[in-house]
């Protein structure tokens, strides 16, 4: 069944327009501590426990939209209209692109196993047999787990004949690649920024919503409204994401107050291109492996924590990095937004002097939905250039391996080098492991194509459509010659 | 059966409806059981017109045979309505 379609998405998206449209009126000063009332009327059911806690949760929201993060607030009663001011003086966007919304986190239960009142309190009682830590005692009615002992092994699920034990996850802390999202004493969630590879695997697996995206929208609209030339630098994994070719994108971004649309693909032709020779370039000298460098998340988990991957990854830019140069090298006064799936993108933009901004396919949505753009209706424009068939396979795994892949096959007079390609995807905890053994040589494979997101960049935690008909749009794009 | 005893499904994949779920409702045909999809006529439409005056609030819009009009539709709530439907015309 349909896994996009949520209470929380659509929350994210609604609040979206409503400040979008708000700002583009000009009249969003006056209606953004409205906003939270507008949405949950005290004489409509809560969402949760009432409408006040709701009203409040969709203020951190707002500030999430606004750009602000939790971490920013010094006084709970400071009204959004304040935080609106401050977004639309702010000159560089902020540098941490998660948080968590306190009041929205439900403080999900500490304990991983639980044994539910399907337990009979048996005789045979297999779940004390199988507890390594001798955690389990059976009381007179159900069967106990010490939490203090349980180590969260999972063997007493597999043996109960009631199957009346169960695993409850923490989505956040289970989505998490890396270990950063963690609780504090009051059973809180709370990013660390020292291991938060910004993938945004959370802010999708929350089902209460608790963590937010700082936006950048309200710096995009200043651009637009003081009149500067805004370029959209659209993400391969654009195509399939809306009802509308690439042709009628480009007039839908014209209409919503772009000046141009540029393919990333163009970008990813050079990055294609360039890894194939440092591909060819890193055999030569010996090495034993290197990997793909356009998935940020990735990038920043290896940084961050995987030592032995560094030397590793290539240093060929990514095709946002190569778009931005193209944009700017064009015109160096336009402003250059990367719009895409991602939440990393926005921590690689903020090293990138020639990428102003990062946009989401949501927050593009949102901005047609707002102006009243109705893609499937436009006639669509003649793109000025179109990018390689390759290059627009970059949003779907296994895209970028195929791009290098034919670039070697292209280049003249050298015998390309034997590639033993593998893909890793997504980048999970299992997959961490496995990138260290990579590295440390004792796995086969000498190039990785290395993705955080299941299925590539159309699996992103903010794209529009699921990631196996966004890939199958991709791929389907790719092809076409 | 001709197919003007068909009950008409309009889906609105206007970017608004698109994006507040009619992403999922365009896929509706895979979700229907075999008796129920020989018994409709699924169409995408660029827009029915119902957000116009900024009221999306409704969003997404699904219309079956041209008079009811399903708001906030999701697959199974436009799967209830289809059968309900059905049911009248059957007892017609």
């Amino acid at each position: 069944m349909p896994s996009m379609n949520n209470a929380a998405e659509r929350v994210r998206r609604e609040l979206l327009i409503r400040v979008i449209r708000g700002e583009l009126d000009g009249t969003l000063d006056q209606e953004i501590d409205r906003i939270p009332i507008v949405m949950r009327p005290s004489n409509q059911p809560a969402s949760r426990c009432c409408v006040y806690k709701d009203r409040a949760v969709l203020k951190y929201r707002l500030m999430g939209i606004l750009g602000f993060g939790v971490e920013d607030e010094t006084d709970e009663a400071k009204p959004l209209r304040e935080y609106l001011a401050e977004a639309r003086l702010r000159r560089e966007p902020p540098k941490e692109v998660l948080s968590v919304a306190p009041v929205a986190c439900y403080g999900c239960i500490e304990s991983h196993y639980v044994i539910t009142n399907a337990c009979r309190a048996c005789f045979a009682r297999p779940c004390t047999f199988s507890c390594p830590k001798q955690a389990i005692t059976v009381g007179p009615k159900q069967a106990e787990i010490d939490h203090s002992k349980c180590i969260d092994c999972g063997k007493c699920t597999t043996v109960c004949p009631y199957k009346a034990i169960i695993r409850v996850p923490i989505p956040c802390e289970e989505a998490c690649p890396t270990g950063a999202i963690r609780k504090d004493e009051s059973g809180r969630e709370w990013i660390n920024f020292d291991t938060c590879i910004s993938c945004g695997k959370c802010l999708k697996a929350c089902p209460f919503s608790a963590v937010l995206e700082r936006s950048q929208i309200i710096e995009v609209i200043r651009a637009m409204k003081e009149g500067r030339r805004v370029v959209a630098m659209v993400a391969p994994a654009i195509i399939g994401q809306f009802p509308a070719t690439l042709e009628q994108l480009a007039e839908g971004l014209r209409k919503a107050g772009f000046s141009d649309m540029l393919e990333v693909a163009s970008g990813a032709e050079l990055t294609a291109r360039n890894e194939a020779i440092e591909f060819f370039e890193r055999m030569e000298r010996g090495d034993h492996l290197m990997t793909s460098s356009c998935c940020p998340a990735y990038v920043e988990a290896v940084k961050k924590l995987i030592p032995e991957m560094r030397r590793f990854v290539s240093s060929t830019p990514s095709p946002m990095v190569y778009s931005g140069r193209l944009a700017k090298e064009r015109d160096p006064e336009c402003v250059t937004v990367f719009i895409g799936p991602c939440v990393a993108k926005r921590k690689e933009a903020c090293s990138d002097p020639n990428v102003d901004y990062v946009m989401t396919f949501e927050e593009l949505g949102a901005l047609f939905a707002a102006r009243e753009i109705n893609l499937g209706t436009l006639e669509g424009l003649k793109l000025e250039r179109e990018a390689d068939p390759y290059a627009r396979g970059f949003g779907a795994g296994c895209g970028v391996t195929a791009a290098i892949l034919h670039e070697m096959s292209a280049g003249e007079g050298q015998t390309p080098p034997k590639i033993d390609g593998k893909l890793i995807n997504p980048v999970d905890r299992k997959n961490m492991r496995m990138l260290k053994l990579h590295a440390l040589g004792k796995l086969p494979g000498n190039f990785l194509e290395v993705m955080a997101c299941e299925g590539g960049c159309v699996g992103g935690p903010c794209a529009l459509v699921d990631a196996e008909k966004g890939g199958a749009a991709v791929r389907k794009l790719a092809k076409e010659e | 059966m001709g197919n003007g005893s068909k009950l008409k499904v309009e889906i609105c994949l206007g970017t608004t409806c698109f994006i507040l779920g009619a992403s999922e409702l365009q896929d509706l045909a895979q979700y229907l059981e075999p008796e129920l999809l020989d018994r409709v006529d699924i169409v995408g439409r660029t827009c029915l017109g119902f957000c116009k005056d900024r009221k999306f609030d409704g969003a997404p819009f699904v219309r079956l045979d041209e008079r009811v009009v399903i708001e906030r539709a999701t697959v199974t709530r436009v799967t209830e309505k289809i059968k309900a439907m059905l049911k009248e015309k059957d007892a017609e």
